[in-house]
């Protein structure tokens, strides 16, 4: 039998590796992903020109500066007035901060939620599972739209009612996939070894097992960015939204019913939307194909 | 015992140990079936020495060590580690009672977390359990690393950049990190080429005289465990049949199962009884889940009798330091049968 010695010259072939974190592997492919590389750099130019827009183009959004329905382009107005003879493109350049901030803090709610309660049901099993399950499936089955629209009409539209609507309805995703990855994670040896090692049940969730389920997770949650933005959307639409905030939803249900003499007011800040929520997909997808190598081989 | 005669009191002495899982059954209002994976096992490990258990996969051999280290809970029995009843601690006294017992796992690749750096890997227990000063544990990870023959330089790297067998280094240096008086290995080489299972088999080895480690030492690799271990005692469908020294339970086993495990191993040594022929045996091992009254080694046995079936050999010694549980121990199987008469 060899001596143990002989490892050394096993060992000679890592003297030119470098320690690469899991993570720089990860971001090396992702950024090898010419798409999603696109998107981000799309989000990007639309994150920044909503933060620093507001003080570029310091037209104020609620300031009635000229006539009503004046066409995009004319009088001066890039993307002309609204019903009410506002600034479009004042909107739209203000819009994008408070569309942006729900859309994110929804998502971080959502995530929030759905993380603890599925790493709780996946992690415990047993009664806590059965518990928790069925109240994510009691969430699952409420039709979200109609639950979130019943939340804001009783409790007010404010832009944190609106932000809690939209996560309160949105976190049973998350919490799948993070049930799923805990119930795998939670076999693996080294999550026993950790145990043994004296972890104790927070510190096994928390600092062993989640680091290794966030691939999918952090993926859940770009997507989730994306739908929480349309869903804001959709309840403006609706007109159940903050109406003395302006956001790019709150533009479209504001103009709601000129939709067919201007357009434009509604297909605007539309575009914008529209626009923000591909990136953050293509950025989420590329997010998918970077973290989770396995399955793209499918 | 032999083992407790040789130096005092034992590190791990396992009583009547009994691990049921509860495993479900079709239909609403069926009751869940009891699958009866370590069914009533007694042994001791005297201090630096290496018990073996083996087994086929099934036979509750990683069950018994999961559970004599208060990983899965036991439903009976009793565990003293070093004299410490571990089967009644609770809460923190379990925690710290960890640093006594730790693992080596089978599965090089599923046993490290692939986010922690592999310093890190070795430290964890020490900085979980409070083991010496920071400043003190960045010089044991020092001292574990060039223990277990790996250089300072890897310590940096993260587990994927490394081959099977250092791997396995890790993983050793990670389970002796908290000086443990006990170390489990559970299958420890199964995974690994057989020119690296040798350099981890002697790593072991070396460890084991340079600490005076004690190791429970569990595998299906008989070879293995010739090399390895001090006692063996070999398990069939969680029970243990047979429980020897190595010399005698690999010259004269008397459990017809573990003749016929013996038997079944190629041997080069012409001091192993390999003459007596191969003894087949047929079939697999009854299901656990509900098991048959009797040996449960019974339905594949070949010199099995009317008794065999009903009633349970108990494991009796049938010389100092050997101990069996059945009743036509060391009777004339097949070949041997024929030769004699």
């Amino acid at each position: 039998m060899a001596t143990d010695s002989a490892a050394v010259l096993d060992g000679d072939r890592l003297e030119v590796a470098k320690a690469r974190h899991p993570l720089a592997e990860a971001a090396g492919m992702f950024f090898r992903n010419h798409t999603a590389v696109a998107g981000l750099v799309t989000l990007a130019i639309i994150v920044v020109g909503s933060l620093v827009g507001p003080y570029v183009y310091t037209v104020d959004p609620y300031e009635m500066v000229w006539a009503p329905f004046s066409e995009p382009g004319a009088d001066g107005f890039v993307f002309g007035t609204d019903y009410l003879g506002r600034d479009l493109f004042a909107g739209v350049v203000n819009g994008g901060r408070v569309t942006l901030a729900v859309g994110l803090s929804a998502a971080l709610l959502s995530v929030f939620i759905g993380v603890s309660i599925g790493a709780l049901s996946g992690y415990y099993r047993g009664w806590v599972e059965e518990a928790l399950m069925r109240i994510t499936e009691f969430f699952q089955v409420l039709p979200t739209l109609l639950f979130s629209m019943v939340l804001v009409a009783l409790f007010g539209a404010s832009l944190a009612m609106v932000t809690f609507a939209i996560g309160i309805v949105s976190w049973t995703a998350v919490a799948r996939v993070t049930r799923s990855e805990f119930l795998r994670l939670r076999e693996m040896e080294y999550v026993t070894s950790s145990r043994s090692s004296g972890a104790r049940d927070l510190g096994l969730m928390l600092i062993v097992i989640l680091p290794n389920a966030l691939p999918p997770i952090v993926v859940q949650a770009a997507l989730m960015v994306g739908s929480a933005i349309l869903f804001e959307a959709g309840l403006s639409f609706l007109g159940l939204s903050d109406p003395n905030v302006v956001s790019w939803g709150q533009i479209i249900g504001s103009n709601r019913p000129y939709i067919l003499d201007a357009g434009w007011t509604v297909a605007l800040p539309g575009f914008f939307i529209f626009v923000t929520v591909l990136a953050i997909s293509l950025v989420g997808d590329g997010l998918n194909d970077a973290l989770n190598p396995k399955l793209r081989e499918r | 015992m032999s083992a407790v005669s040789a130096s005092g009191r034992p590190v791990l002495k396992v009583r009547d140990l009994e691990v049921r899982f509860s495993v479900k059954r079709e239909g609403l209002f069926a009751k869940p079936s009891q699958l009866y994976a370590v069914d009533g096992v007694s042994f001791e490990i005297a201090p630096g020495r290496t018990l073996g258990l083996v087994g086929e996969s099934g036979s509750g051999k990683s069950t018994t060590a999961l559970a004599a280290a208060r990983l899965i809970p036991a439903r009976r029995g009793h565990v003293e580690i070093d004299g410490v009843d571990v089967l009644s601690l609770e809460g923190e006294a379990l925690r710290q009672q960890r640093r006594n017992v730790q693992f080596i796992f089978q599965d090089p690749y599923s046993s490290l977390n692939p986010r922690l750096r592999a310093r890190d890997v070795v430290r964890e227990p020490l900085d979980r359990l409070g083991i010496d000063s920071p400043a003190e544990r960045a010089s044991r990870v020092a001292e574990l690393f060039r223990d277990v023959g790996l250089r300072p330089e890897q310590e940096r790297l993260f587990p994927h950049q490394f081959s099977g067998g250092q791997r396995q280094r890790l993983g050793v240096a990670r389970a002796i990190a908290s000086r443990p008086k006990l170390v489990i290995c559970d299958e420890p080489v199964s995974a690994l080429d057989v020119a690296v299972q040798a350099q981890i088999l002697n790593l072991l080895r070396r460890l084991q005289r340079e600490h005076g480690l004690t190791y429970l030492f569990i595998s299906h690799d008989l070879g293995v465990v010739q090399h390895m271990c001090n006692e063996v005692a070999v398990m069939y469908t969680g029970r243990i049949v047979e429980q020897a020294s190595r010399v005698r339970l690999f010259t004269r086993p008397l459990h017809p199962y573990t003749r016929a495990l013996l038997s079944s191993v190629p041997s080069a040594d012409p001091t192993l009884d390999s003459r007596a022929g191969r003894i087949l045996i047929t079939g697999d091992p009854p299901s656990p889940i509900d098991p048959p009254q009797g040996c449960r080694f019974a339905s594949r046995c070949p010199i099995a009798i009317e008794r065999c079936r009903s009633e349970t050999p108990p494991l009796v010694a049938h010389e100092p330091d050997h101990r069996v549980a059945c009743h036509r121990a060391g009777e004339p199987i097949g070949a041997d049968a024929t030769r004699t008469h």
